[in-house]
């Protein structure tokens, strides 16, 4: 569990990013943090894994305080994975940067093997485990460095942006794998301005702006409230537009999923032909 | 005459054991607004640096085929007469701006040419305000927003008044509401100046509502190319694996349940609305 307590935070640079932050994340939830360019969101996701530390304020991971407890010891049970990959990635082959953190957190060499292979298995790159990841793509960059992130079991997922150069299909996979998560009881924590990825997963959505939380609830309230939307620099998905373009016909407004407006228009066109 | 038209084009990159792109043949037209999409390594960025001559002149490789771009044949031309016609603009505006303030940004690739001052002046404000950053035209462009950069780059290229703009997911580091802006800002050059605007893009639901013609592109061969309602709605568009807009797929989905809601494929929220208020109007 993730118990953040009115936290502030401040830069060197004197910039506020965090302006009096609480929340909680319990075991096993998905949470999408949506906003604007500069709105704070990774700023407070890097609070979850120690890698910054409130200004005032508390945070707690498990019931410990992360000022007291080193980021090799929380990241074990908090994995990150940058928006960037360029900024993880440095091994010579994607072999090598599975077993880094393996390495480090002295498993035996019979386990990390066990682990590169299952984790390289789960995002498709069994075929380059002896290639550079820098002769790979973006896309396939970004499920490296998911990789090595994996291989050592987090209990709790961060994702910064990661559908960012993803393909359609490549974005389906990492939902599925989402999906597949969740099922494990993990915590996933993405942050993410892809509207259209968070409508189809539906997770708890907390939306910022200026440092700040200014809504956070299931993804058919939040994803289908303009004015808050717009206040975080959000657009609605297309399917709950659809709806919101259409308020004197009497449909339900929470629909953000193609299959329940299917159903739900389905009906009504039916209705009408009686 | 087409403003782009490429024939057979095959290329292959220095060391690579197949071609990027193979047996190309696309034309597109003078003021269309033209999206490229496909599956991530299916050629679309490769084909795009054709088209300002960053292939063959810069990036080596082999040729073969016919590439002509504004009735100059990229292969006899150098980049920097190119440019002249065609922009580009890439997926991270960081990339693209250095300058100390916007409109030295702005105003850096016409000093290259030798534009006359009052003439550069003119140029750079002209771009400036037509992306709305005429406002923020002294401050330094790494203190913007990304959705400004994103901008300030436009404007650079603008200002250069190209025939042609070439845009490589130009939002995909921005807010839905600043990428939602720039598309307007693209939309409204394509229209207002006959800008011709190829754009490279994974995102269909917040681009196809602009375009007027699809190219979609797998394993360096164009796979569909037309009217993006034809393109959009077909099964073969389905099985490339193409995020199709969510208005477009509601409305097939609808009419494999039987329900036809009209014969133009909905390509945003807006045309299905449209259609959906017809049918359920109260008789």
């Amino acid at each position: 569990m993730i118990e953040v307590k009115g936290v502030y935070f401040s830069y060197q640079s004197g910039v506020e990013a965090l302006k009096g932050v609480s929340l909680t994340i319990k075991d096993g939830e998905f949470v999408a943090i949506m906003g604007q360019n500069g709105a704070g969101k990774t700023t407070l996701v890097k609070h979850f894994n120690g890698l910054l530390k409130p200004t005032k304020g508390q945070v707690l991971v498990d019931g410990v305080d992360t000022t007291k407890v080193s980021i090799a010891k929380l990241s074990k049970d908090v994995g990150f994975v940058f928006q960037n990959p360029d900024s993880q990635l440095f091994s010579e082959t994607v072999e090598d940067e599975i077993a880094f953190a393996l390495k480090n957190f002295g498993y035996e060499p019979e386990v990390i093997e066990k682990r590169i292979t299952w984790a390289l298995n789960l995002l498709n790159l069994t075929q380059y485990r002896k290639t550079s990841p820098f002769m790979l793509s973006g896309g396939e960059r970004k499920r490296v460095a998911l990789a090595s992130i994996l291989a050592w079991d987090p209990k709790t997922l961060i994702l910064d942006e990661p559908t960012i150069g993803q393909d359609y299909e490549q974005k389906e996979k990492l939902r599925q794998f989402v999906m597949q998560m969740r099922t494990q009881q993990k915590t996933i924590i993405a942050v993410t301005h892809d509207v259209e990825f968070v409508a189809e997963c539906n997770p708890r959505v907390m939306l910022m702006r200026e440092g700040k939380v200014i809504a956070d609830g299931e993804a058919t309230k939040i994803l289908t409230d303009p004015e808050t939307l717009t206040q975080a620099s959000i657009v609605p998905p297309q399917i709950a537009q659809i709806f919101l373009e259409l308020p004197s016909l009497n449909l339900p407004k929470n629909i953000i999923d193609v299959y329940e407006a299917e159903r739900t228009l389905k009906r009504a066109l039916e209705k009408q032909e009686k | 005459m087409p403003i782009i038209e490429t024939r057979n084009l095959t290329y292959t990159y220095p060391g690579a054991t197949k071609p990027s792109i193979s047996g190309a043949s696309i034309k597109i037209e003078q003021g269309e607004f033209t999206l490229i999409t496909g599956p991530s390594g299916c050629g679309k960025t490769t084909l795009c640096r054709c088209f300002n001559g960053l292939i063959p002149h810069f990036y080596q490789g082999e040729m073969t085929g016919d590439i002509t771009v504004a009735d100059k044949k990229i292969t006899e031309h150098p980049i920097y007469e190119l440019a002249k016609h065609v922009g580009l603009v890439f997926q991270n505006p960081e990339n693209q701006l250095f300058a100390l303030s916007v409109e030295k940004d702005v105003a850096f690739g016409l000093e290259n040419l030798g534009v006359p001052r009052g003439e550069m002046r003119e140029k750079v404000d002209w771009a400036l305000k037509l992306t709305g950053m005429y406002d923020l035209r002294e401050r330094p462009p790494h203190e913007l927003s990304g959705g400004q950069q994103q901008r300030v780059a436009i404007a650079s290229v603008l200002a250069m008044q190209p025939k042609i703009i070439v845009l490589d997911e130009p939002t995909s580091f921005l807010d839905p509401l600043s990428a939602k802006k720039i598309f307007e800002v693209i939309h409204e050059l394509n229209r207002n100046l006959d800008i011709t605007v190829v754009l490279v893009e994974h995102r269909l639901d917040l681009t196809a509502k602009y375009t007027d013609h699809i190219i979609i592109m797998q394993d360096g061969k164009i796979m569909l190319d037309g009217d993006p309602h034809q393109v959009l709605q077909s099964e073969e568009a389905r099985l490339v694996g193409v995020g199709i807009p969510k208005a477009t797929r509601l409305y097939q989905m609808l009419k494999h349940e039987g329900i036809r809601l009209g014969d133009t494929v909905p390509l945003s929220s807006e045309d299905m609305a449209k259609l959906l208020k017809e049918a359920l109007r109260t008789p």
